[in-house]
């Protein structure tokens, strides 16, 4: 019997959360506000802290002897399974708010669907990060509104960051086949049936915002598969440097 | 054999001595964080913890404090394991560990999951009470305050900053 490829989809789940954490732990001492360091500090932790409790379960799944922190630490970009738009780099407040919240409505949706997962240990954790992405989508909701409706030169921005990061929303519904044998089991969930849901409430929240939601246009992939912009090298260059210098080390 | 001079109750007790580090007012138990402990024939102590918040960084120390704490009371081996189901709620701390936060300054959290929406958008439901003059005029602040668990008001009456533990 092949193997249930639960594996690389805790990866994907776990990568998301693990990069886009790091880009959001980026901001600290240098967000405009001081509640908003603190605020995306605290998002920052809780994507981490996803991220962690993914890759321990997914370090048991695969049974290769590696643990959370090899998975997170030892892998090359190569070997990432994050989607493109979590790896992109913060740009401006208004790019990092609005990918937030692009994001964020998105991991809402998948955290719903998987705490109905017929696989216990997948289940809790989603429940439990469902209530924190619910919290972090308020967060950078009530700030897409402040922006686009905001002042001309905040609008421009806001606007600027959807139209930029539109074309990498795409990849997130791509419903990969390796998962067609755990979303038939009720393990996982199919992300592309999350995509009417995803387009309802964002577009909500743009057109109440005063902005404009782009056309589909051609949507950028590769993440998923492996294949990630240049920019996830110098991330995970930045993250792993400790560790990989110092193997083993403990603090 | 030797008859185990502790049980379920006893290590409780024991564990109502371990504080939260970030709000040393609550008990791990009163927190919610502690969701049982089982005592073995030889004595052998699990205790099963959730996590509070998935990013909190007090987890660790939590977990340490517990293992340390039933050693010195005479457990010969305490092993603390984790499990997410049921989620933590802040729904779970007693009356009782609420009028505790009032007093030392925290806002205690209401009833969580007030809105249906799946996305919400704004905070629902009135803001806390201001835990120093009582007043109910209030002004959300920061939905994140100084730890993972609170976030911060101001009172518009007593013009007193505060700290609201954060329904969940």
């Amino acid at each position: 019997m092949a193997p249930v490829p639960l594996f690389p989809a805790l990866l994907r789940l776990a990568d998301d959360r693990l990069v886009l954490g790091h880009r959001t732990s980026e901001w600290c001492g240098h967000a405009p506000i001081l509640e908003e360091d603190i605020a995306l500090a605290n998002i920052a932790l809780d994507q981490i802290g996803q991220a962690n409790h993914l890759l321990t379960y997914a370090a048991t799944v695969e049974k290769a002897g590696r643990d959370e922190d090899a998975l997170a630490y030892l892998r090359d970009a190569i070997e990432y399974r994050n989607a493109l738009i979590c790896e992109l780099p913060n740009g401006d407040f208004g790019v990092t708010i609005v990918r937030q919240f692009l994001y964020g409505v998105y991991s809402v949706l998948q955290w719903d669907a998987l705490s109905k997962s017929k696989d216990d240990t997948l289940a809790g954790i989603a429940a439990k990060s469902l209530k924190e992405a619910r919290y972090h989508v308020r967060h950078a909701g009530e700030w897409v509104i402040r922006l686009g409706d905001g002042t001309a030169e905040s609008h421009r921005r806001a606007q600027d960051a959807v139209n930029a990061l539109w074309p990498y929303t795409g990849e997130l519904f791509m419903q990969l086949a390796d998962e067609a044998e755990l979303v038939a089991a009720g393990i996982t969930a199919d992300v592309s049936l999350m995509e009417p849901a995803w387009q309802a409430q964002v577009a909500g929240v743009l057109t109440r915002a005063t902005l404009t939601v782009p056309e589909t246009a051609w949507m950028q992939r590769g993440g998923r598969e492996g294949r990630h912009t240049e920019h996830l090298g110098h991330l995970l260059a930045e993250m792993q440097i400790v560790a990989r210098s110092h193997p083993g080390a403990k603090w | 054999m030797v008859a185990v001079a502790y049980d379920r109750e006893r290590v409780f007790a024991w564990l109502e001595e371990v504080k939260d580090p970030e709000v040393p007012v609550l008990s791990v138990v009163e927190l919610g964080v502690v969701r049982d402990a089982v005592v073995d024939a030889d004595g052998a102590v699990t205790v099963t913890v959730t996590p509070t918040y998935s990013g909190c960084p007090a987890m660790r120390t939590i977990e340490e404090s517990i293992h340390d704490t039933l050693l010195a009371k005479g457990v010969l081996r305490v092993t603390v394991q984790t499990v997410f189901t049921p989620a933590w709620t802040t729904d779970w701390i007693p009356e009782t560990a609420r009028t505790k936060l009032e007093a030392y300054g925290i806002a205690p959290p209401g009833q969580a999951q007030t809105s249906d929406e799946l996305v919400p958008l704004l905070r629902a439901g009135a803001g806390p009470r201001c835990p120093f003059c009582k007043s109910s005029r209030t002004a959300l602040r920061s939905e994140f305050g100084s730890t993972a668990c609170k976030a911060l008001w101001v009172c518009a009456e007593c013009t007193q900053p505060f700290e609201e533990f954060k329904a969940i």
